[in-house]
């Protein structure tokens, strides 16, 4: 390949304010499309997190009490409750929730320590409950030790707080607390002068938020055996037969109703399935993922048809000498290739620019809003997308120069 | 001519303003794609500028500045280091009465949020869960709160734990299909209460005054007294803050070591402010010779604009969203700069004839610029629109914030100001480059 460098140089020079601006288009599309793009990635990565539950099956019933009952009424209706619900010919299994659930966005946490007066906490847990039958009806998967007994699951009343004696945790948290691996039997305390042991490990198990401090502390969750007889309300997780979710999300209500008709359960959310629990509580994901990707294209095109404009003026402009260039012997290919290589200099000076833009602009969203820094991958597929981008638009008006006649020399026009 | 200046300004400026529009339509591709990127770049950046605005504002205008949100530390002394640890977010129970029954400042009023159970006589509705605030008398017209319909309870009724209720005029046509339901009966958990008042339209935004539950376009339908709601024990709705091993429950009681209340506190001069903070320093050393505090004095007394600020109530995405989109109107000018730089640039020929003929650069200048202002007012419209369609989608997202994302005159302006600035800005370099032509070189290739 014999390029000649000096003289597109040279006729840069002449040019030198729309040079500038391709190079500083190309800089400023750089910097914001590779970061867009690590944007993208990170919210993506997001949407798919294991949350540890078997999705296709399970769904969750939001049951007020439309009536002030004391504890031992409200245990009493769960337990029926849950009986009734465990009989149905569509479900597998069922389980009294609070605190949350994983996804369900906002809900319980608490500090762990190993001790009880260690003034710095270890970590940070998010906080199940349920009873024997909340390994089954999530279905997770318990990798060491065993489920909880009938006999663990202890009531807790509305505003009382109870601390059991025995655990489930997640293995992140076990990881966590108890580094060599040796969890089991080990006992840690969460807010309470009482310790809990751990007594089973389950893996992966989702916390119940998504956001920054949930990231935080990804993965660290316990659960405690007890069944929460608020005055106020509780969350049934049900899990129906493989393939009958439908079916038992049509049952669940009526046979909770045909037990009690005080409560409320909302007919607009108060049974959601796992698709629609991960469908919100990603929204905000989502959106910006589409928000970004739209940034992209838009500015992608906005630059290429610059890049188009530019150098058709640039093509007009010269024809003359391109005439005289063709008189002299350069054939078709010689003033392509000039065009080609022209832009290819034009956009590596953006993209060397851009470069350091898109690093800068990383790092203000690394201090202003604690992202996490953006891999040097992102900036390599930004330049070889611009660079590719730079070269196809120019291709069209290039071809536009490279059919000039060599008579066009000989015109005064 | 017998034309005065402005006479003459105004026959030039639209003899500019008539040659623009021709040298416009002479090259449509090319002013459709100046047009078009300048209405992305400003339909985008006021889509983004917007919904920051509306979310940054001032929940309570005029009353806003004189309104503090007093913070206490009573944790334990572990992990404590004087002057690096900011106070809890609210104040326990204990606190807050004693801060409320020592009356300090000029307005005062305790709170907290909650669930209550209604149960409608109308029997063709349902019971539901309505958001509640528990709260005392202060809250109304401290917050300058509209009434529809009756008043606010009084002193009186706080301290007999009177079973009284405001209702929202949302609330109000809901359960009672609107009018005056003063004097009617609300059963709220069980128990009997008498309206007192329906609210008219106050929406603060954000709901600074408590920012567990929603930050955004919280729509409380019930107030009643603070006495009250603890006398029936109602069921806490919001965030509880526990230390030490002070029960790791969620629902607070008034001994447990658990911050779940708001106070807040109107003061009318810095000399009051500054009282104000004194008595809450000499509260803490009070508290701590008593032993119920262990830390040295650690307060802090925020205004409203303070508090949304410390609690960064904006979304992070939403400032991100806006810096990417003024990035994407940068881009935008720049591509703008480069077409118009080609657009008057290949005009060489006509404006050197001009030049030829005695128009003075000055004169070449300001047509140009007159071109690219046109380009920007036309994109401004399209921008505007864009802004529109983009506030729309905004409004359609599930986000708490965003039936709030409504173009305001002021942001309307700033759109029109914004895309004159912008392309006027995009024009100056173009149009000074175009005006360097030699007359007589341009005469002569031609």
């Amino acid at each position: 390949m014999n390029i000649q460098i000096r003289p597109i140089l040279v006729a840069l020079r002449r040019h030198k304010a729309g040079t500038l601006l391709i190079a500083l288009q190309i800089a400023l599309t750089l910097a914001i499309v590779c970061n867009a793009l690590f944007i993208i990635h990170q919210r993506l990565t997001n949407l798919s997190e294991v949350s540890g539950v078997d999705e296709s099956s399970v769904f969750v019933i939001r049951n007020q009490w439309a009536a002030d009952w004391p504890t031992p009424q409200v245990d009493a209706q769960v337990k029926a409750d849950l009986l009734a619900l465990r009989q149905l010919p569509a479900v597998r299994d069922a389980t009294p929730v609070s605190g949350g659930y994983p996804l369900s966005g906002g809900g319980w946490d608490n500090f762990v320590t190993l001790t009880p007066d260690q003034p710095k906490p270890v970590t940070d847990s998010a906080v199940y409950t349920g009873d024997e039958h909340y390994i089954d009806t999530l279905g997770l998967r318990l990798i060491a030790g065993r489920n909880f007994r009938p006999d663990e699951v202890m009531v807790m009343g509305t505003q009382q707080s109870i601390t059991p004696a025995a655990a489930i945790v997640s293995k992140a948290l076990a990881d966590k607390l108890f580094p060599d691996g040796n969890a089991l039997g080990k006992s840690f305390y969460a807010m309470s002068p009482t310790p809990s042991t751990i007594i089973g490990i389950v893996d992966p198990l989702h916390r119940q938020g998504v956001d920054q401090y949930s990231n935080g502390y990804a993965g660290q969750a316990l659960i405690w055996p007890l069944r929460a007889d608020d005055s106020r309300g509780i969350f049934y997780m049900v899990r129906a037969k493989p393939g009958q979710l439908a079916a038992a999300m049509r049952e669940a209500p009526q046979a909770l109703y045909a037990q009690s008709r005080m409560r409320i359960i909302d007919p607009k959310d108060g049974i959601q399935d796992y698709a629609t629990i991960r469908r919100k509580v990603f929204d905000s994901d989502r959106g910006m993922a589409i928000l970004m990707g739209i940034i992209c294209v838009v500015l992608l095109a906005i630059t290429a048809a610059g890049i188009v404009g530019l150098t058709s003026f640039w093509v007009g402009q010269r024809r003359k000498q391109i005439g005289v260039r063709r008189a002299l012997g350069a054939r078709q290919r010689d003033i392509l290739t000039y065009f080609l290589t022209e832009n290819f200099l034009i956009s590596a000076a953006g993209v060397a620019l851009g470069t350091v833009l898109a690093i800068a602009f990383n790092l203000w969203t690394v201090t202003r809003f604690a992202m996490s820094p953006m891999s040097m991958a992102y900036v390599g597929v930004g330049v070889l997308v611009l660079i590719l981008l730079g070269q196809g638009a120019v291709l069209a008006p290039a071809l536009r120069a490279s059919r000039v006649s060599p008579v066009e020399a000989t015109r005064s026009v | 001519m017998g034309e005065g200046p402005t006479g003459e300004m105004h026959s030039v400026f639209g003899y500019y303003f008539d040659l623009a529009l021709r040298s416009l339509r002479r090259n449509n591709a090319l002013t459709a794609l100046m047009v078009l990127a300048i209405a992305l770049g400003i339909g985008a950046s006021m889509t983004t500028l917007t919904v920051l605005h509306v979310l940054s504002g001032d929940p309570l205008p005029g009353r806003s500045g004189s309104l503090y949100y007093p913070q206490l530390d009573p944790r334990d002394g572990h992990g404590y280091v004087p002057g690096k640890v900011e106070p809890m977010d609210q104040l326990t129970w204990i606190d807050g009465m004693n801060l409320l029954q020592a009356k300090r400042a000029d307005r005062q009023a305790l709170m907290t949020g909650g669930d209550v159970a209604v149960q409608p006589d109308n029997s063709t509705l349902d019971p539901f869960y309505e958001d509640t605030r528990f709260t005392t008398t202060g809250f109304f017209p401290m917050f300058g709160v509209l009434f529809e319909y009756g008043h606010a309870w009084g002193d009186a009724e706080d301290e007999a734990h009177a079973r009284v209720a405001v209702i929202s005029s949302r609330f109000n046509d809901k359960v009672f299909g609107g009018g005056d339901s003063t004097g009617k009966t609300l059963r709220l958990d069980g128990a009997a209460f008498r309206i007192v008042g329906v609210t008219g339209d106050w929406h603060p935004n954000p709901n600074f005054y408590d920012l567990n539950r929603k930050s955004y376009n919280e729509d409380e339908g019930v107030f009643i007294p603070l006495s009250t709601s603890q006398d029936l024990s109602m069921a806490h709705d919001g965030s509880v803050n526990c230390w030490g091993n002070g029960g790791a429950g969620q629902a607070p009681d008034h001994d447990s070591p658990c911050a779940w209340m708001q106070l807040w506190v109107q003061l009318d001069s810095p000399a009051e402010v500054a009282a104000y903070k004194e008595f809450l320093v000499h509260y803490s050393e009070q508290q701590r010779a008593l032993g119920r505090f262990q830390r040295s004095p650690n307060v802090r007394l925020r205004s409203v604009m303070q508090w949304l600020d410390y609690q960064q109530v904006v979304p992070d995405d939403v400032r991100l969203q806006t810096g990417l989109a003024f990035g994407f109107l940068l881009v935008c000018l720049v591509n703008t700069v480069g077409l118009m730089l080609a657009k008057f640039l290949r005009r060489a020929g006509e404006l050197g004839v001009r030049r030829a003929l005695g128009a003075s650069r000055r004169a070449l200048f300001a047509q140009l610029l007159v071109e690219s202002g046109v380009v920007g007012l036309i994109g401004g419209v399209g921008g505007l629109l864009l802004a529109l369609v983009g506030l729309w989608l905004v409004r359609r997202q599930p986000a708490e914030y965003a039936p709030l994302a409504h173009l305001d005159p002021l942001m309307l302006l700033a759109t029109f100001l914004l895309a004159l600035g912008a392309s006027l800005l995009a024009g100056l370099l173009p149009a000074w480059r175009a005006c360097q032509v030699t007359p007589a070189l341009q005469l002569k290739s031609n």
